[in-house]
């Protein structure tokens, strides 16, 4: 790993391949955001851009701490972070028909947004801890459960559904990961196919059983909940392959596509950038996220494997729920799109995730160097 | 038991964490390539429907009514043409705040635009029966302050609507009414019907009836676009390239409007109608039918008082009595008999003694004069308007030789006009009678029709047709349209010999000592030659005519004698032919009555000023011209009556003046009357008068 003997060793070592990749997503993304408020950096891609710079170096400087830090604060951390989410079912404040944030005065935190890394953490920590012989057991799966189940049932009081599905989804990709038996997930496939029309007839907010239920046909309501989905197809759709061009958009422009600057901005996008532009971001998202699961591959130890794997995976969830949302393909359930959509926790748990995983990274280059 | 759990490995574990991460991200990039596939079908296979889309957010169009194209005189003079007018509409659909943003908005208008509180009444009881698309009008005609004040505040005012367009104005008024029709918003059944955008467009207006109904596809143009850029809150971004309107095509009459003013005017304030034909080509110069309604009125919307106010006169103004009044031809139809009696072989000397009165069977046909005439040749029978004459000559011949000629002269026949709903009436003879009544044709059919009564009706332009075909001996076609005229009509089978008779009789009507001599013209080298008529529309019992006929004057209007007149001019080369038809006349004024009305009608056309001053000596006679009568008329019906609120809403239904139920009910009631006199015939209890006035008898 010599590169030029100018550049000093601290620098030489950072994986510069994924920076430059994150560094294109974050800011063509803040070039969206510039078109999204009508060709202006306010109020949107300004902030946007500052955060992602100070969010970026903070994940640089994340990148130095070792692996050992990680290993021995996943749980405390995870358990902080549930005390936080009790607290915010307790004191929190009511903020756009749920309950979500928890305002600290100077700032208001989104616990719930931090489960999504923390659940990685607790449950590779988890299953590090667990003697290889008790993987096959009830022990080896039931803890991790309790451990998934907990934050996510929280989260769904809140009612998120969106991040909810996340934290399971990431919990049981490092479950899966870690060696569970598949028929728990083929079986638990199963179930899920059978509970879930049940879940949304009893389970779910009525806000959230109509978007389930508008999803599965979005015409039926076109100015309503649907009006999202219908707008935001509109948007992709009338791109094209190469987009109405830079600042030409006229569904965000004209106000046609509500939230195009948050959880819509991809369409946002696709309607000045075309497929082309689409393709190429969805392409640098898989970029990220297969060097993450390299990352993964080469990494020493169990927990290092489970934690570069499932945040890879947790990026990932992001990008694949968002896209499917924003072009039809699921429910609206409110998951931004990382490092492009306006707002800070999506772009502080994806930027702290990568942190990690650079983190990760290091010691396994470190161990070859050596 | 208990299944014993697979051995597992550190080792072991490592490989299924390899093979299982493999799994995940070979996962992940087929959800990548899904997710890149079904954008690609978005924005390609679906790019074209979701462009369309988007392109309706962004783009609202508002249609630019037409302008509807003008129609002209055959002179070029307007008869019906467009002007400048600023409006202001409700779109109910459009209205938020439920009641209460109504009446906000409401009030806001009343003041913006200084409207009456029977104004607002009017709007508010439209507003609730208009179909939620359908603007309501608030006012129109507006001048440009009250129209710029309304404009300014529109944020403020969802739901308005105002309008910068062409209204439709009839510049000659209510003495076109029947000839153009006129132009209206159109009705619910009709957007329904189309779905044309264009119908629910604030300001366009479709013609409803008349020419403007059987012209509307080309008179109304292309409409036109104003494209603009929108927010989806429905804010202005840009205005995008106009697409202008195509204005309808101009349409030339062969009417001249001058002469149908003055002939609107001179016949006072009859129930009747003219109409002048140029008897070289059928050209219509004038076609009239009096009292009317205002084409500018209607065409603005008039309330349902001003309806009911037309619907309840008895002088009929919503019917075009020119095509839908059937009169018995009277005496009118003697020129006709001359001709037909003198091809059948009668000889134009050949006499007749009138004694007053002549039996048949058991009745007895009297003759208007009741010492009688004396004896008679055609001439002096056509003249003096003898009924003995005819009776005995008819009798001789039989009807059925009559029926064919006075059909070929345009009595009975359907002409192709562009107008809806015409009424052709009859011409009786042997055939039709055992078909309609399976009854067989008698001597008293054919002694009642050959004095143009019994079953013989017609109506005004078919009188006209035959005046004029009798004045140029050619098959003339009526023609209203300027470029469908015929300028080499053929000529009727029947010698000159005998139409120089026919001829000189009509000419002695007026100028040699005839029933008709009010009529005389004093044009230097112009004479009219015309005949006379009076149709009965009641029964004369025997008691009665022992006692003496009652006077017209003493009778109510609906049982007074119809005065009928048929004329051409100049005498010995005719140029124009007319027919006036006064329903319910009586004779009983002269300045009013059909010879001195068709005389100044023809001198019109001869010596326009002689003309224009004698209708200045009469007019002021009967109240005046015509936008005065019907001003005082409207003023003395409301003032007549507390109204009920309804009765200001704007009309906007299907039913139209030509299709009104007043009109169905006058024509039923004349059907009524035709049918009483020509039911049984033999009594011979009706009598042809001579068609003089009866002032200047008495």
């Amino acid at each position: 790993m010599s590169r030029s003997r100018f550049v000093p060793d601290a620098v030489a070592v950072l994986p510069w391949r994924v920076i430059g990749l994150v560094l294109a997503i974050g800011l063509f993304g803040q070039v969206v955001l510039f078109s999204a408020a009508g060709g202006s950096l306010r109020p949107w891609a300004l902030g946007q851009g500052i955060r992602f710079f100070v969010l970026l170096g903070a994940a640089l400087a994340l990148s130095r701490v070792r692996e050992d830090v990680w290993r021995k604060g996943a749980l405390p951390v995870y358990g902080l972070i549930v005390v936080a989410l009790l607290a915010v079912e307790l004191l929190g404040k009511v903020s756009g028909g749920s309950q979500r944030w928890l305002d600290l005065g100077v700032i208001r935190l989104q616990p719930s947004e931090f489960m999504k890394p923390a659940i990685v953490l607790a449950c590779a920590r988890f299953y590090e801890m667990l003697p290889i012989g008790e993987l096959r057991r009830l022990s080896g799966t039931l803890p991790a459960a309790a451990l998934i189940g907990i934050p996510a049932a929280l989260v769904m009081l809140q009612p998120d559904l969106g991040t909810a599905l996340m934290i399971c989804a990431s919990g049981a990709t490092v479950m899966f990961l870690a060696g569970i038996p598949l028929r728990l997930f083929i079986g638990g496939a199963a179930l899920l196919a059978v509970a879930a029309p049940l879940a949304v007839n009893h389970l779910l907010h009525g806000y959230q059983r109509n978007r389930v239920l508008i999803f599965l046909d979005p015409e039926s309501d076109p100015l309503g909940t649907g009006y999202h989905i219908s707008q935001s197809k509109i948007a992709i759709g009338s791109g094209g392959i190469w987009g109405k061009g830079f600042l030409q958009g006229t569904q965000s422009h004209l106000d046609y596509l509500p939230e195009g600057h948050t959880d819509f901005v991809f369409a946002t996008m696709a309607e000045e950038w075309g497929l082309v532009g689409g393709c190429l971001l969805i392409l640098a998202f898989l970029l990220v996220i297969r060097w993450g699961l390299e990352v993964a591959q080469a990494a020493e130890g169990r927990f290092a494997r489970l934690t570069a794997a499932g945040l890879a995976t947790t990026i990932f969830f992001y990008v694949a729920i968002n896209l499917s949302m924003v072009m039809g393909l699921a429910p609206v359930v409110g998951i931004p799109l990382p490092l492009v959509s306006f707002g800070s926790s999506a772009q502080l748990t994806v930027l702290l995730s990568l942190g990690i995983l650079m983190s990760i990274d290091r010691q396994n280059r470190r161990r070859q160097r050596w | 038991m208990r299944r014993q759990p697979r051995l597992v490995t550190e080792a072991s574990q490592a490989f299924s964490f390899s093979r299982r991460a493999w799994l995940l991200g070979a996962g992940q990039a087929g959800v990548g390539v899904l997710l890149a596939g079904r954008m690609g079908w978005l924005a390609v296979a679906e790019n074209a429907r979701f462009s369309q889309l988007a392109e309706s957010n962004r783009v609202n169009m508002t249609l630019i009514p037409p302008r509807r194209g003008w129609i002209v005189d055959r002179n070029g003079a307007p008869i019906a043409n467009n002007r400048t007018s600023f409006r202001v509409d409700i779109i109910p659909d459009r209205l938020e705040g439920g009641d209460e943003g109504r009446e906000r908005v409401l009030r806001a208008l009343e003041v913006l635009l200084r409207l009456t509180p029977q104004d607002m009444e009017r709007v508010r009881i439209d507003l609730k029966h208009a179909a939620g698309f359908q603007p309501v009008a608030v006012a129109e005609d507006l001048d440009w302050e009250r129209f710029a004040a309304v404009s300014v505040r529109l944020p403020e005012l969802p739901g308005v609507a105002p309008t910068r367009n062409f209204a439709r104005s009839y510049p000659l008024g209510a003495a076109v009414a029947h000839l153009t029709g006129y132009v209206g918003a159109p009705t619910a059944e009709q957007f329904r019907e189309t779905h044309d955008q264009l119908l629910v467009t604030p300001g366009f207006k479709l013609g409803k009836d008349g020419l403007e109904r059987a012209l509307e596809h080309e008179l109304r143009g292309t409409p036109g676009a104003k494209r603009v850029e929108v927010t989806s809150r429905g804010k202005l971004v840009a205005e995008l390239p106009t697409r202008p309107d195509v204005p309808g095509r101009n349409h030339r009459l062969t009417i001249d409007a001058g002469l149908q003013d003055y002939a609107a005017r001179r016949l006072g304030t009859n129930s009747g109608s003219a109409v002048v034909i140029d008897c070289r080509t059928g050209e219509m110069l004038a076609m009239v039918s009096m009292p009317a309604y205002d084409p500018n009125s209607f065409s603005a919307g008039i309330s349902h008082l001003e309806w009911d106010m037309l619907s309840g006169n008895d002088h009929v103004p919503l019917m075009n009595k020119v095509t839908q009044g059937l009169y018995p031809p009277g005496s009118t139809v003697k020129p006709m008999n001359g001709l037909a009696l003198l091809a059948a072989g009668v000889g134009a000397s050949d006499r007749v003694n009138c004694s007053g009165a002549m039996r048949l069977g058991s009745s007895v046909f009297h003759c208007h004069k009741r010492g009688g005439h004396g004896p008679l040749d055609l001439r002096n029978a056509i003249m003096q308007s003898c009924d003995i004459y005819f009776y005995e000559m008819i009798r001789r011949v039989g009807y059925d030789a009559i029926a064919p000629l006075a059909r070929s002269l345009g009595l009975g026949q359907k002409f192709v006009l562009p107008f809806g709903s015409q009424r052709y009436g009859t011409v009786p003879d042997s055939a039709w009678k055992l078909k309609k009544y399976k009854t067989k044709w008698t001597v008293a059919d054919g002694l009642n029709a050959s004095i143009g009564q019994g079953y013989v009706l017609v109506n005004p332009l078919q009188l006209a047709i035959m005046a004029a075909r009798l004045g140029s001996g050619r098959v003339l076609q009526p023609t209203l349209l300027a470029d469908q005229i015929d300028n080499n009509p053929p000529p009727l089978p029947i010698s000159p010999e005998h139409f120089a008779t026919v001829r000189e009789a009509m000419w002695g009507v007026v100028n040699g000592g005839g029933t008709g001599g009010a009529a005389r013209m004093y044009v230097p080298g112009v004479s009219l030659a015309a005949k006379t008529g009076t149709a009965q529309v009641r029964r004369i019992t025997m008691a009665e005519r022992r006692s003496g006929v009652l006077g017209n004057a003493s009778l109510p209007f609906k049982l007074r004698d119809h005065a009928l007149f048929v004329c051409f001019a100049p005498a010995d080369n005719p140029r124009y032919a007319a027919a006036v038809v006064l329903e319910h006349n009586g004779h009983t004024v002269r300045n009013l009555d059909t010879p001195m009305i068709g005389r100044d009608i023809v001198t019109y056309l001869f010596d326009r000023d002689r003309a224009i001053k004698s209708l200045a000596e009469v007019e002021p006679t009967w109240g005046g011209d015509i936008p005065t009568r019907m001003a005082a008329q409207a003023a003395e019906y409301r003032a007549a009556r507390n109204l009920p609120p309804a009765a200001v809403a704007t009309k906007n239904d299907a039913v139209v003046p030509s299709n009104a139920p007043a009109v169905a009910a006058a024509t039923t009631q004349a059907d009524k009357q035709a049918a009483t006199l020509e039911g049984d015939g033999p009594t011979g209890d009706t009598i042809a008068e001579d068609g003089t006035t009866e002032g200047t008898q008495q």
